[in-house]
């Protein structure tokens, strides 16, 4: 029956069709590009904020962690935590290790988000769930998240916390830079709670020159690397050390390139591959369909 | 006992009856109130009922099995709900995605791809030889990408926010292209096969008389064109953001799969899936309906399936070279080896067989490479991208659960019912009238 209406089509009708094709295709080609140039470079041109954290300095007293837990209204409050989960969003890991001297020594390493300037999770997102605040901090909403996990495959350190437990309405949970206290003009929690000066908060420029004076005015203590300039095109947590980032867990392997700039590489392709995809099938469509009559009798 | 589990193994077992049941109502319904036992079992119509008074123990231990796949499915469903994605699954904050993203969702919509390709190569290019293939080849598309969506949909840990995608354009995630070009597609495959479900309608009087289904079904024939188009384009589009998806993560996939071309490969995989998927779906369907086997046809797409894949190992090993990853082929590790295997049995194995004429001519040796297309250059491959590549990273702490096994298993069992529902009661096959002759 199908057959009986294509042969029945007319020359005027198929071009019809066909235009509507070349019309739905282009289509969909400018308006990808109209909205294609918006996002990407938000956050370069704004100040960003950042931590400053100084592992020679912390003394592991655990302030930062429980002032998070406080100021984040997160459970288990008394307690120190020991990983990152749902309910934790920042913890003190004690890491013992073996000095250059031959020494056994312990180091306290503050782990939490590392706010990404191109966020592999921000760009992983797609309901902008996960999304950049320009200013430094990488936020959640849970409102638009359709909990599909990308950002937790797509972060380069392992952050993102999932309740796992939870039916229904589950989180993705982590560090969010105290965005709303950021948005008073205040400081990170964790960073107004800290004693020795381990924690420092700043613009993320002014930062990195402090960190390289520190580095300058000691450089027999300090390692010459600040970790997170150059990591994954940049974070806005900035980590100094005196022994060797590797032996504190750190990934020293990590491309200094963004990796959303790999992703964007292919997304911007998108477009021309619509329209030549589109040109091409709706040409190609044309060019069979020229004389349906006379191939029907093939 | 815990009351929820009781509620829940309640409802598992009164679910799929009620769903047997169901469908066994509506079948005797459209077969026009002539009871056969092949539509007593569910969809499991599949062989037509002719045939059905032989080997009555074996049929019975399918349908019991079938049960028992969608019972437990049902429960296990249940559990995901009430207790979460952790409850059921193996998956983790160090390993978020697992068997419904890397089988039923990337290897799926692979799978699918028969849709696009067969509906271009008859339509588009206009190869009339093909078109008997196009209906069915598209009804396994589209109950594949349903598939795909209800996976994603158990998957989702806030599947209620699904529809979020089309709403928050996010042109840098290769995850929302995907949705929204699986969310269009989808409609698209309806469109295309629309006509199918009409033609079957428009043969009761007492719809035709009351709704416009016959100007409907004039309406879609003619622009039939359109939606092909609009299939291939959309189809180019997410096929090889599936692969897009892992060029985010270049510090964890491993270098025999990383690669900025992966978009590139998937598209091309995924047109030698659409083949091979084409070659199954007609062996398989002619065993089951008794139908004659399309021989000339089938070794063609084989052809080209052989010619796909050629281009495919071409651009797999010149992309390798140009990022001196060459030596990890080598390396022997799990990788290298999974590697391997891929590469061997998915690809060059099928090529070649297909490559030559005289064996081509063969339906054991067709169905054989087209099995093992499917089963290695598409299935192993979308979990080495999305689960082996990943462990040199992440350690091995994934592999699935029994549990994530067996919702897959529900979903399959689920599609291949519906599909042989629809080739019974809608005129999929070019020769329906035999089959379905009850009906006026």
């Amino acid at each position: 029956m199908s057959e009986c209406g294509r042969k029945a089509l007319s020359r005027r009708e198929f071009l019809k069709q066909v235009g509507l094709g070349t019309a739905a295709g282009v289509g969909t080609w400018l308006v990808a590009e109209r909205v294609r140039p918006a996002a990407a470079s938000e956050a370069e041109n704004k100040e960003t904020f950042g931590i400053l954290i100084d592992i020679s300095r912390c003394v592991g007293c655990n302030s930062c962690a429980l002032a998070c837990k406080e100021s984040n209204n997160l459970p288990d409050k008394d307690q120190v935590p020991e990983a990152l989960d749902p309910q934790t969003y920042t913890f003190v890991q004690p890491v013992s290790l073996t000095t250059a001297a031959g020494e056994v020594a312990t180091r306290y390493v503050k782990r939490q988000c590392m706010h990404c300037l191109d966020a592999a999770c921000v760009s992983a997102c797609p309901a902008a769930a996960m999304y950049s605040s320009g200013t430094g901090p990488v936020v959640y909403r849970a409102v638009r998240c359709l909990g599909c996990r990308y950002c937790e495959a797509g972060c380069p350190f392992t952050i993102p916390r999932f309740n796992w437990d939870n039916g229904v309405t589950p989180k993705i949970n982590k560090c969010w830079m105290c965005y709303e206290r950021l948005a008073e003009g205040g400081q990170p929690a964790c960073v107004a709670a800290c004693p020795s000066g381990a924690l420092h908060f700043d613009k993320r420029e002014r930062l990195l020159s402090e960190a390289h004076a520190r580095i300058e005015s000691d450089p027999d203590r300090y390692l010459h690397h600040v970790y997170g300039e150059h990591e994954v095109g940049g974070t806005s947590m900035l980590y100094l050390s005196d022994v060797p980032f590797e032996d504190l867990g750190f990934r020293t392997n990590l491309p200094t390139f963004a990796p959303p700039e790999e992703t964007e590489k292919v997304m911007s392709a998108l477009p021309m591959v619509i329209g030549g995809m589109a040109t091409l099938m709706t040409g190609t469509a044309l060019y069979t369909h020229r004389r349906p009559h006379e191939e029907d009798e093939e | 006992m815990n009351p929820v589990v009781l509620v829940i193994v309640a409802i598992s077992v009164v679910v799929p009856i009620a769903f047997v049941a169901i469908v066994r109502r509506l079948a005797f319904r459209l077969a026009g109130g002539q009871s056969s036992s092949a539509v007593m079992t569910a969809g499991t119509s599949a062989i037509p009922s002719i045939r059905v008074s032989i080997d009555f123990g074996w049929k019975l231990v399918r349908d019991l099995m079938v049960l028992l796949v969608l019972g437990t499915g049902t429960s296990i469903l249940l559990l995901r709900f009430i207790y979460g994605i952790g409850s059921v699954t193996n998956l983790s904050d160090q390993f978020p995605l697992g068997l419904w993203i890397g089988f039923d969702v990337m290897g799926g919509v692979a799978l699918a791809a028969g849709g696009f390709v067969i509906a271009g190569v008859a339509h588009i290019f206009h190869v009339r030889r093909f078109e008997p293939l196009a209906r069915p080849a598209v009804l396994t598309a589209l109950l594949g990408y349903l598939m795909a969506v209800a996976s994603l949909i158990v998957d989702l840990g806030r599947p209620y926010n699904v529809w979020r995608p089309l709403v928050h354009w996010q042109h840098r995630s290769p995850l929302w292209e995907v949705g929204v070009c699986v969310a269009l597609y989808s409609g698209v495959l309806f469109m295309e096969f629309l006509p199918v479900i009409l033609e079957r309608v428009n043969q009761i009087e007492v719809v035709t008389k009351r709704l416009p289904t016959v100007p409907l079904y004039r309406f879609f024939t003619r622009f039939a064109i359109v939606f092909v188009i609009l299939g291939v384009v959309l189809s180019t589009m997410h096929q090889s953001s599936l692969g897009s998806l892992w060029v985010l993560v270049p510090e964890k996939l491993h270098p025999l799969w990383y690669s900025i071309r992966l978009p590139i490969l998937f598209w091309i995989s995924a047109v030698a899936a659409g083949f091979a998927m084409t070659i199954v779906e007609s062996t398989l369907s002619s065993k089951a309906f008794g139908r004659g086997l399309e021989l000339d046809l089938l070794s063609d797409l084989g052809k080209y399936a052989s010619v796909m894949l050629w281009i495919y190992l071409g651009v797999k090993f010149a992309d390798l070279a140009m990022r001196d990853a060459l030596p990890f082929l080598f390396e022997g590790s799990l990788q290298s080896f999974s590697f391997w295997i891929e590469i061997l049995l998915g690809v060059v194995i099928p090529a070649t067989v297909l490559s030559i004429r005289p064996l081509r001519k063969k339906p054991a040796l067709i169905f054989g490479s087209a099995a093992l297309i499917v089963l290695f250059c598409i299935v192993l491959n979308r979990l080495n991208v999305s689960m082996i590549g990943l462990y040199p990273f992440t350690g091995r702490i994934y592999t699935p659960s029994w549990m994530e096994l067996m919702v897959s298993a529900a979903i399959i069992s689920l599609g291949v019912l519906a599909f042989g529902a629809a080739a019974r009661y809608l005129p999929v096959f070019p020769q329906h009238e035999e089959l379905t002759g009850t009906a006026d």
